[in-house]
């Protein structure tokens, strides 16, 4: 008996990983019956001469780099405030332009340029987080309308920032940012993408960042009331996906070579909130887990591609997105749980009374 | 005896509720906003036809935003207001313009919304799943539904629905006399306003002296108490998603008499404009505490600070949305604020506080 208890722990431990694990096997597979060479990865020639690794595999790799970081930091937020910050993709393009603006004002654009723009734009994310922080740690806002006020005006912040321009850069580094370091195979964003995991792991491994995440998130009085301070721990939070935004706008900036503040990372802030749901996270905050964010933003995506290879416009893709998140949803649905969950302690059951009866006869 | 006074003094003073609170305030910066810009830009805000415009431009998203404080009082949210509403656009102006009959295309608006809400509050409240997800999807579904129906935009072409579009509502004593040619145009009220201002009673009521409307708010105030109360929890969650899904699929059908034309980017953001009108309006998004008269001043001073940022010549795009979001910090905050004031006024000792 014990030892079923202790099965159903581990096994409530690996729920919240499953639905992303599960969805991301059956879109494997499914892209496997379709075709056998999808996922096939091959090495050619880019345009500067380096080998470099290509396919499909790779480009859902890459292409999730920013919803991947973006979606790390809002885990943080969302079990911290239990609520989201729809503001991400306005904030992003407020980092990519203050990016541009200090590159496009230096006359030659060395490596050092490139990482003062980067912390430039890093402390302005981090102060528009905070700014997010503030009205929901201190004013106890809801997250969600909290920062409406930043993706009301955030767009239009941008725009001014380089007086409504879109402008280009073009430079050999961010150009290496926003695809290939010479010499290397591996897409840079996705180099970037398992920096900030590793980052984010050490920070839970030797701080008490993540408990106290939980704790504020699980129970906010209580949290208090054991000497947390939970405001600080609201705003670290806020600042976190901050520095988070400002590397996503950075990759997003380096790709394309240009600043366009209305389509940079567009809609991303509603892909980040889902990455986390599928990610097994609860939206009402408590326990996260990183991980599952971070699968979740590669099911987004592979999705994405999927349906992109399969002819679909690219205008269409969200209505077949809607079915299969609703699918995913459903599975993952505390009412099918608990159905399924019964259903299986009665197929046991019965089996038991079977082998009871047998033994009986 | 002082104490038997105080005591019938305090009985006579009943304090203002957070939601009529809230909703003073908004109506009174409204007026003041508009009275100000009356007196300082003069224009077009001394014309009668300027509040009518407001109304005849907005009747869509004053609808929608009030399915949204019904949403909103119930504890949830729904983010696909906007998305269906550019669905029931597109798909009634291709069946209108394949021959098709006016009534019917009504009822296919109103279908379109209530098999939304019906899904919603299917999932949302029978299958328990954050109304966050359950609603972006149906955003992603309806706005990808629209583009699959037609990419290019498609103008109104039927005959009855474009003499309906025609028929406005004149009131020649409100008008004005044109500059140019002395001649007496009347101010002009299009029928949706009157829809609109139908559906603000209606909802009003229901809120306000039905069962149900009791219902909403003590679902959105607190969930295990309402279900103590014994009242059917599931069910009146599922009927707010209803309300929601019906409204908008009206606010669809008097988008499209306005407009006359459907376009995949029809109603872009209706959904954070609903949402923020309601929060304008006093509607907290935590549940329990909302009006819809409070939300139509809310829509009207979201539109109002737009065109009085116009008015005053800053003609650069950035500044309405830079006004609006500024306006936006200043209610949330104000709310916070007073919310926190009073809940320590009426319990000092709160732990919460």
């Amino acid at each position: 008996m014990s030892t079923v208890k202790k099965l159903a722990k581990k096994t409530n431990g690996l729920s919240a990983m499953i639905i992303p694990l599960i969805a991301l096997g059956l879109l494997i597979i499914f892209n496997l019956i379709r075709d056998p060479g999808f996922f096939s990865v091959e090495t050619k020639l880019n345009n500067s001469g380096d080998m470099v690794l290509a396919g499909n595999l790779i480009s859902i790799i890459n292409g999730a780099s920013e919803l991947a970081i973006l979606a790390m930091g809002m885990t943080l937020v969302t079990a911290a405030c239990g609520g989201q910050d729809i503001s991400v993709g306005a904030a992003a393009a407020i980092a990519g332009s203050v990016f541009v603006r200090i590159i496009r004002g230096a006359s030659v654009v060395t490596g050092g340029t490139v990482v003062l723009a980067f912390l430039a734009c890093c402390v302005v994310a981090m102060i528009f987080g905070a700014f997010n922080g503030t009205l929901v740690s201190v004013f106890k806002i809801q997250p969600m309308i909290a920062t409406l006020i930043l993706y009301t005006c955030g767009r239009s912040i941008a725009y001014w920032i380089n007086g409504g321009a879109t402008p280009t850069i073009s430079s050999p580094i961010t150009g290496a940012i926003g695809s290939f370091i010479p010499g290397l195979p591996i897409p840079t964003p996705v180099i970037i993408v398992a920096v900030m995991f590793i980052l984010f792991s050490l920070a839970f491994r030797f701080t008490t960042l993540g408990l106290y995440t939980q704790t504020v998130g699980i129970n906010q009085s209580a949290a208090r009331l054991n000497g947390i301070n939970t405001t600080l721990i609201k705003l670290l939070s806020f600042i976190i996906l901050g520095i988070c935004v400002s590397v996503a706008g950075c990759i997003g900036v380096c790709r394309l070579q240009l600043i366009n503040h209305e389509t940079l990372l567009l809609d991303i802030e509603m892909d980040t909130i889902l990455a986390v749901a599928i990610g097994g996270n609860s939206l009402g905050g408590g326990k996260f887990k990183i991980g599952g964010s971070i699968i979740g933003a590669y099911v987004i995506q592979m999705l994405t591609i999927t349906l992109y290879a399969m002819k679909v416009a690219s205008t269409d893709v969200k209505a077949y997105k809607a079915i299969v998140i609703v699918i995913l949803v459903v599975i993952g649905s505390p009412v099918v749980k608990r159905w399924f969950a019964k259903v299986m302690a009665n197929i046991r059951t019965s089996r038991q009374q079977r082998a009871a009866v047998k033994e009986g006869a | 005896m002082t104490v038997l006074n105080k005591s019938l003094n305090q009985k006579h003073r009943e304090p203002l509720t957070d939601t009529q609170f809230l909703m003073t305030i908004t109506i009174c910066i409204f007026v003041v906003m508009y009275l100000l810009a009356m007196l300082l830009l003069g224009g077009g805000f001394l014309r009668a036809q300027q509040i009518f415009d407001l109304l005849n431009d907005n009747a869509p998203l004053i609808i929608v935003a009030c399915g949204l404080t019904v949403v909103m009082i119930g504890g949830g949210i729904d983010i696909s207001v906007g998305g269906v509403t550019s669905l029931v656009v597109m798909s009634c102006v291709l069946y209108l313009n394949n021959s098709g009959n006016l009534f019917v295309s009504m009822l296919l608006a109103l279908g379109i919304g209530l098999a939304f809400g019906v899904v919603h509050g299917l999932l949302v409240s029978y299958l328990e799943i954050q109304p966050f997800i359950v609603t972006l999807a149906g955003m992603f579904f309806a706005r990808g539904m629209t583009t699959i129906l037609s990419v290019n935009p498609q103008k109104l072409a039927h005959e009855g629905a474009n003499a309906l579009r025609a028929t406005k509502i004149e009131i020649p004593w409100l008008g004005y006399v044109s500059p140019k040619n002395n001649a007496l145009i009347p101010a002009r009220l299009e029928l949706g306003v009157l829809v609109a201002l139908l559906c603000v009673i209606v909802i009003f009521l229901l809120l306000k002296y039905t069962r149900l409307g009791r219902n909403f708010y003590a679902l959105g105030g607190n969930q295990q108490s309402a279900l103590m109360l014994g009242i059917n929890v599931k069910r009146t969650r599922f009927t707010t998603y209803l309300i929601s899904g019906l409204l908008s699929g009206i606010a669809g059908f008097i988008f499209m008499m306005h407009t006359g034309a459907g376009n995949a980017t029809n109603a872009a953001g209706a959904e954070m404009n609903a949402i923020a009108s309601s929060i304008i309006g006093g509607t907290l998004l935590t549940g329990g505490v909302g009006n819809v008269i409070g939300t139509f001043f809310g829509t009207l001073t979201l539109t109002t600070i737009k065109k009085i940022v116009v008015a005053s010549g800053l003609k650069d795009p950035w500044w309405q949305s830079i006004t609006t979001g500024a306006m936006l910090m200043f209610f949330i905050v104000l709310q916070s604020i007073v919310l926190s004031r009073r809940g320590k006024k009426k319990s000092p000792r709160n732990i919460k506080g």
